[in-house]
This record gives C-alpha cells, sequence and structure tokens, in this order.
C-alpha cells in the first residue's frame, strides 16, 4: 500500500504511446458500517495496460496487496450487473470501464450512491430487488398456462420494439444510484423499478397493466420523478429509464391506452 | 386521493393560473402601471364582479398549486407514515387557510367594508 504522486506530463504521454504497462493510483473507498469503521480510502499502485478494466484493476490489488477489499462481481462481461460502483464520480460497471478512457492517473472508486454499503464496494441491493419483484415483473394473462392446446402469443416486430430495450436491464443498479430522487426519498421506487412497470405494461401479451399503474400511482411512484435524466446516462445497456417514466406517466394521464 | 388524480389536479391548476395570471398582467397594461395601483383603481377592479371572480379563481388555482408542490417538496424530503399523514393534512389546511383569508379580502373589498 503506497501513496504515490501522478506522473509527470512528459512520462504521462511516452507511456501512452509505448505498449510498457502505465502505472496508475487506484483509490478504494473502504468502511465497514457494522463494525462502525468509519469511511477511508486506501491507495494503490496498479501497473494497467490500455485494455485493462477497473475491476480487473480492483482485482490485481485482491491478489498482490490487499485481499480484504470487498467488491462483488461475477461475469466480468457486463451481463450480471454485480459490479456496478462509482468510478472517478460516475456510476458504471466496473468490468465495462476500462481504465484507458477514464483519462485520468488517479481512479477513485466508491460505493454506489442510494444504497446502505454491506463493505468497502460492495451495497446491498435488498430494495431494488424488492421494488423489481413489487412491479411484477412478469407476463400476467389468464391463458398463461402452456397446455397442450397452447399458442405462442405471436408479436409484430413493432409490438417488440416496445419493450425491448427495456428488457436489455441487468438490474445493476446505477440508474437508481445516478437518481437524484432517490438521494432524498428512501421509499421511492426508482428508475430501475419504474422502468420494468413500463416494460410489461408496454408488452401486448400481458394484461397486468391496471394492476401495475395502482402500484406505481403512490406517493412514492411515479410523480416523484424530477426528469433528470441521469438513470439514462449511466445504463451501460443502453437502457432509457427516464423515458420508460415519462411514457408510463402518459397511460395515468389518459395520454395513452 | 390516488396520487395520478392529485397530479393532474396540480398540472391543470398551474396551466390555469398561468393563464389567467396572464389576463391580470395584461389588464395592468390597460392603463398606465402606476394608475392601475392608485387605490380608487384597484377598489374598482373589486367592484367588478367578472374581475373579482378572476382574483378569486386565481387564489385558488395559486394556493392548491403551491401548497401541493409544497407537500411533494416536504414528502421527498423525510419519509415516515405520521410525517406523510402530517404533511398531507397540514397542507390541506393551509390550502383552506389562505383561500378563506384572501377569499374575505376579495369578499370585503368588492362589498366596500374597508
Amino acid at each position: 500500500m503506497a501513496v504515490v504522486e501522478a506522473p509527470k506530463p512528459s512520462e504521462e504521454s511516452n507511456t501512452k504511446t509505448s505498449s510498457q504497462p502505465n502505472t496508475i493510483t487506484l483509490r478504494i473507498a473502504r468502511s465497514n458500517p457494522s463494525e462502525g469503521q468509519e469511511p477511508s480510502f486506501s491507495e494503490f499502485q496498479i501497473p494497467v495496460q490500455k485494455w485493462t478494466t477497473v475491476l480487473e484493476a480492483i482485482l490485481y490489488v485482491k491478489q498482490n496487496f490487499d485481499h480484504s477489499v470487498a467488491v462483488r462481481y461475477s461475469c466480468r462481461q457486463a451481463s450480471c450487473g454485480s459490479c456496478g460502483m462509482k468510478i472517478n464520480g460516475r456510476p458504471a460497471l466496473a468490468c465495462y470501464t476500462k481504465v484507458s478512457e477514464l483519462n485520468s492517473n488517479v481512479i477513485t472508486v466508491e460505493p454506489m450512491n442510494n444504497f446502505p454499503i454491506i463493505r468497502d464496494l460492495a451495497v446491498d441491493f435488498k430494495q431494488l430487488i424488492s421494488n423489481h419483484k413489487k412491479m411484477k415483473p412478469f407476463i400476467i394473462r389468464e391463458d398463461s398456462e402452456v397446455t397442450p392446446e397452447s399458442k405462442e402469443f405471436i408479436q409484430t416486430p413493432q409490438d417488440l420494439e416496445k419493450f425491448l430495450q427495456f428488457s436489455y436491464c441487468i438490474k445493476c443498479g446505477l440508474c437508481n444510484s445516478a437518481c437524484p430522487t432517490m438521494a432524498t426519498d428512501t421509499s421511492f421506487i426508482g428508475p430501475q423499478g419504474l422502468a420494468q412497470a413500463y416494460r410489461y405494461v408496454a408488452d401486448n401479451r400481458d394484461k397486468g397493466k391496471d394492476d401495475r399503474l395502482k402500484i406505481v400511482d403512490d406517493s412514492h411512484g411515479i410523480w416523484r420523478c424530477h426528469f433528470a435524466g441521469s438513470c439514462s446516462q449511466v445504463c451501460p445497456k443502453g437502457v432509457d429509464p427516464a423515458m420508460a417514466i415519462q411514457l408510463l406517466r402518459g397511460y395515468l394521464l389518459g395520454f395513452r391506452k | 386521493m390516488r396520487e395520478s388524480i392529485i397530479m393532474k389536479i396540480h398540472y391543470g391548476t398551474a396551466l390555469g393560473a398561468v393563464a389567467l395570471v396572464a389576463v391580470h398582467i395584461l389588464m395592468r397594461m390597460s392603463q398606465k402601471f402606476s394608475d392601475s395601483l392608485q387605490y380608487q383603481n384597484v377598489i374598482t377592479n373589486y367592484h367588478f364582479l367578472p374581475y373579482a371572480l378572476m382574483l378569486e379563481a386565481i387564489l385558488i388555482l395559486l394556493s392548491v398549486h403551491g401548497f401541493n408542490g409544497l407537500r411533494v417538496i416536504l414528502l421527498e424530503l423525510k419519509q415516515g407514515s405520521t410525517y406523510e399523514k402530517m404533511i398531507n393534512y397540514g397542507s390541506l389546511a393551509a390550502m383552506a387557510i389562505l383561500i378563506a383569508y384572501g377569499s374575505r379580502t376579495i369578499l370585503m373589498a368588492g362589498m366596500g367594508v374597508s
């Protein structure tokens, strides 16, 4: 563990053009609320290549300096949504963010905002998952049981297009972390839950629209969104929760049927 | 009341208030602005029934919109069932008190009671 100075500009430009590994300072937020440990930062000097991801840099720390760093990860390919964290102040997936694209020799990683911290970079997803479940994230209809007489529910490409992007959600929580309403309103459903509600409301196979609209039409529901749009900015899968929220509001205001 | 109905009222009162306040401001331009604030001219406005009704409508629209806006802000600041009940009923009471007090002013000025 060491504190290092950022390389001088001439060194920086030399390292960028050469194939030699660059050295960066990785600052990792450390805390353990269950043991009353105050938040602090540990700094490590890490060799990186231009393809090194932030997650790989953190794992390098775990392998070589301090194995006690708590980080949640799994697929390493932006599919599982486990490694969401704040990287240089912006919520992002550590496995999907290359160190080289951050244009800085000092990388600071912190746990996501608006989530209770378990330890270091690992946060508690209980509320996100519970809000996701509250939206009934499945097709609701009387005849959904498969029987010998069952036929597939036919959809046109246009029908599919209405909700397809919202089904790409990997529940990484970055949108909730970036949401300014979630920062003050702990009971707010959040952009993830609302986007999922829209995903099923817009699906023409689904018959549970009224149920879902009732759930989101709450004093801490859809109306508390300020349309800051930061949820859509940070989504690593290109989902646009801010748009889903506006479209869902259309149903509640009677503009959409 | 469902939140969507409250928000429809919120948006409706905003649009209504913008329209009526625009009329109210345009009426000031029918004469010199300083003259429009002369005591006699102001009292004349209150004696003119359609204008007094418009002022009453502005009062109601702005009170409903303003206090609901405040309610929403306060609900976002803090959560808890007792606190939320307090805010909801408090906003309604404040709305009613302001409307009652403003209506009293409009009514008294309209009837020539000073």
